[in-house]
């Protein structure tokens, strides 16, 4: 009755896929982060190779508005000034910074593009850390926002956000013409998130330059549909499907939306705790279906994340 | 289930007829596709019936422990993935409590359990286990506890090493606690005490998963049947690669050794908090933890909600007429779908307008709004139906109803059912705060 653990192999292998550029690749950034890589199921070191960690990103908003009440107790200095929040970031060890310009959005402060080009700068200058920037959400701003954005990085590797179905090419077109690359979003399909890929790549971009979003939902909100479709990614990837060996990365800032951590309900637990634990259990559930970067927005959730990951990974 | 020549191999070969079958692999074959019962057979040997009994058993044995309604129901599950199918039994959690800090402070923990529980998006979810361990505590103390424990309406782990303190507590148990645990030290005893006692066994302490199949196979043998695996979990690795090989050998390999639910006994560290939702995900049956703070467990509980939601069964709240802040007469009424994620989607934009509303939730049986609309399951008629069944227009005098822009087309038809105004809102959730502030006021 001899037992044995039969391994599973798999064909495919994601890309490796590099965010910044330090002066080796004409860029200014202290480090590069490399993603992806993997042969197999996250953190199924036993039977295959997985030479990079998951990435922590950390989010860095340029409005308050969307910073809510619980965290004004951390971030509510911070929130008035992105490019002091983007070095505290730094501080609290993540490995890239994620710069949403949410303010550009004509709805809303309709913060002119030189104002967001300059906070760019600001930011880059500040930090030395990959970044990633990501538009309003307005495609006629974000057209004009992200070609401002590509021009004020040249050089350093960005990652412009987001590409969608129906609004990629000037996004896309901004990243080709400075070597950036750009962040693919689909919503929660696994469908939709191979033909944004398609898309880009029939654009003319190339796959190492792609990192591909499949929208997280949050712990409470839907997380089950995001934990299955990375999965899904994942092991499509892994049988051969070369446009879906793409790494992934997950936004579980998203938590910080959910009723269920923006309410005070004694029953429930503290708020802010039970917000870190909301951000982190969302973000383990990330990893461990299959994301390779994944954003956070609470320092104590971005060391907690890095410890689960190197414990998964056989290091604690 | 084996195949049909593996059936027949073991079928008498006669052809007699007799199960209205012309030949025995034509019996065989109606066998390996569940169609017949193997007693149509009136010749099959002992042993084959056996073997084949046993084949045919699910690739992980259901597990009960507790009594009546509140028991814990744990294995019997058949995928790797839910999105292959689902998971069917959430994994049960429950709270150590050590009989080291007195009989009072552990009486006292019961109490805590049982106000664990809590109703989230319409169900109630709950911590569902309690376990009593015993550590330097008399068998005396030990066996005291477990009684205590017992009378809740909560399935009880019982735990400890030595036999005879088991035996006792077990005694004084009438709802079938499950044992913890039976190590290579003490498995023979441990087992008598499992099958005098008619308890589930938990089997653990072995060096490796090999071992510890065996060990499961030597309980089985001495007339154990529910029997429930704890494998090393000393690091999130060990638990992910553990957990998945065994639930692999269960479902791929029909390894029997291997073909039970399993157990994680965790600490109280952020490591063993990492460990217990790791767990929830991947095929921890039952994770028991010696503190469960309710900022923690509250996300826990939605996190093994999540998991163990039936992809095919979306989640759907109650139908009926919801607020959003504290509306009035003046305020506007909208609806939407009972998925859960609409629902929640479309209440959070909402609030995010900073406006009060009504939120109509009309029955789709849990269909988004496009599918229910493509479907036939939300139409003009049973957005008109809930309106009258919640008595809307009583509610909200503005006899004016917000639509998703993605069942414009209902406009004509709602406003002659319904005698509203029709205002067709934005087609994504996101576009409701700008929508709402163009609303009269």
């Amino acid at each position: 009755m001899g037992f044995d653990g039969a391994k599973e192999t798999f064909p495919g292998r994601i890309k490796e896929v590099a965010i910044g550029a330090m002066s080796e690749q004409g860029g200014t950034r202290g480090k590069r982060v490399v993603v992806g890589g993997s042969n197999g199921l996250p953190f199924h070191k036993w039977e295959s190779e997985m030479p990079h960690m998951p990435a922590v990103a950390m989010d860095v908003v340029d409005t308050e508005r969307m910073v809510p009440d619980v965290l004004l107790g951390t971030l509510g200095a911070l929130a008035k000034e992105p490019v002091e929040w983007a070095r505290k970031c730094q501080e609290w060890g993540a490995d890239m910074l994620v710069l949403k310009l949410a303010s550009a959005n004509p709805e809303e402060e309709n913060r002119p593009v030189e104002a967001c080009e300059a906070l760019v700068k600001e930011v880059l200058k500040s930090v030395q850390l990959p970044l990633l920037v990501y538009g309003c959400g307005s495609e006629e701003k974000d057209a004009k926002l992200m070609e401002a954005v590509s021009n004020a990085g040249k050089g350093e590797r960005l990652f412009l956000g987001l590409a969608e179905e129906k609004a990629y090419k000037s996004i896309t077109a901004a990243a080709m013409a400075n070597g950036h690359g750009v962040v693919a979003f689909s919503n929660l399909d696994i469908n939709l998130a191979k033909q944004i890929n398609i898309l880009l790549l029939d654009f003319g971009m190339k796959p190492e330059n792609i990192l591909m979003d499949p929208l997280m939902a949050p712990l409470g909100m839907g997380l089950e549909y995001s934990y299955s479709v990375i999965e899904r990614l994942r092991t499509g990837a892994l049988v051969g499907d070369p446009v879906l060996q793409v790494p992934i990365i997950c936004d579980c800032s998203c938590a910080w939306t959910v009723p269920e951590v923006l309410e005070e309900a004694p029953q429930k637990g503290p708020q802010l705790p039970r917000g870190v634990h909301w951000e982190s259990i969302t973000a383990e559930a990330a990893i461990v279906a299959g994301a390779d970067v994944v954003i956070l927005r609470h320092p104590e959730t971005v060391a907690r994340v890095k410890a689960a990951a190197a414990e998964l990974a056989g290091g604690a | 289930m084996p195949t049909a020549m593996e059936i027949y191999k073991l079928l008498p070969k006669k052809n007699c007829g007799e199960c209205k079958f012309p030949t025995c692999l034509a019996f065989a074959m109606q066998l390996a596709n569940l169609k017949v019962a193997l007693e149509a057979c009136p010749y099959v040997s002992p042993e084959a019936k056996a073997t084949l009994e046993e084949s045919g058993a699910p690739p992980i044995r259901l597990v009960t422990f507790g009594a009546g309604e509140s028991a814990a129901k744990t294995g019997d599950e058949t995928q790797l993935f839910r999105h292959d199918k689902t998971f069917y039994h959430p994994t049960v959690l429950g709270l150590v409590l050590d009989c080291a800090q007195g009989l009072e402070k552990v009486k006292a923990g019961l109490d805590d359990v049982k106000g664990l529980a809590f109703e989230r998006v319409g169900q109630q979810v709950r911590v569902d286990s309690v376990a009593v361990r015993q550590s330097g505590a008399t068998a005396d103390v030990f066996a005291e506890a477990a009684e205590a424990a017992c009378s809740q309406a909560l399935p009880v782990v019982l735990m400890s090493e030595d036999a005879k303190a088991m035996a006792g507590a077990a005694a004084k148990c009438k709802t079938r606690p499950l044992l913890y645990k039976a190590t290579p030290a003490n498995i023979d005893v441990m087992v008598e005490v499992a099958k005098s006692s008619g308890c589930p066994l938990v089997i653990g302490g072995a060096p490796n998963l090999d071992e510890l199949g065996q060990l499961a196979e030597k309980a089985k043998k001495a007339g154990v049947q529910d029997i429930v695996l704890e494998p090393s979990v000393a690091s999130a690795a060990e638990l992910l690669q553990n957990m998945t090989t065994i639930r692999r050998a269960a479902i791929r390999k029909k390894h029997r050794p291997l073909g039970y639910p399993t157990i994680a006994v965790l600490g109280s560290s952020e490591s063993d908090r990492l460990r217990a939702a790791l767990g929830v995900m991947k095929y921890s049956s039952i994770v028991l933890m010696d503190d469960l703070p309710r900022e923690f467990v509250y996300p826990l509980m939605a996190l093994r909600q999540n998991i163990f939601t039936d992809p095919q069964v979306p989640i759907q709240v109650k139908p009926g007429l919801y607020t959003v802040g504290e509306p009035t007469e003046k305020s506007p009424v909208m609806f939407t779908t009972n998925f859960s994620l609409t629902y929640f989607t479309v209440r959070a934009d909402i609030e995010k307008s900073k406006m009060p509303a009504w939120l109509l939730v009309v029955d789709t049986e849990g269909q988004s709004v496009m599918t229910a609309f493509a479907a036939g399951k939300l139409t003009p008629e049973s957005v008109a139906k809930a309106l009258e069944t919640e008595k809307v227009k009583e509610k909200s005098k503005r006899n004016e109803i917000v639509i998703p822009g993605m069942v414009s087309r209902m406009s004509g038809k709602l406003n002659e059912l319904t005698e509203m105004k029709v205002t067709v809102g934005s087609r994504e959730s996101s576009g409701i705060p700008k929508m709402m502030r163009t609303l009269s006021q």
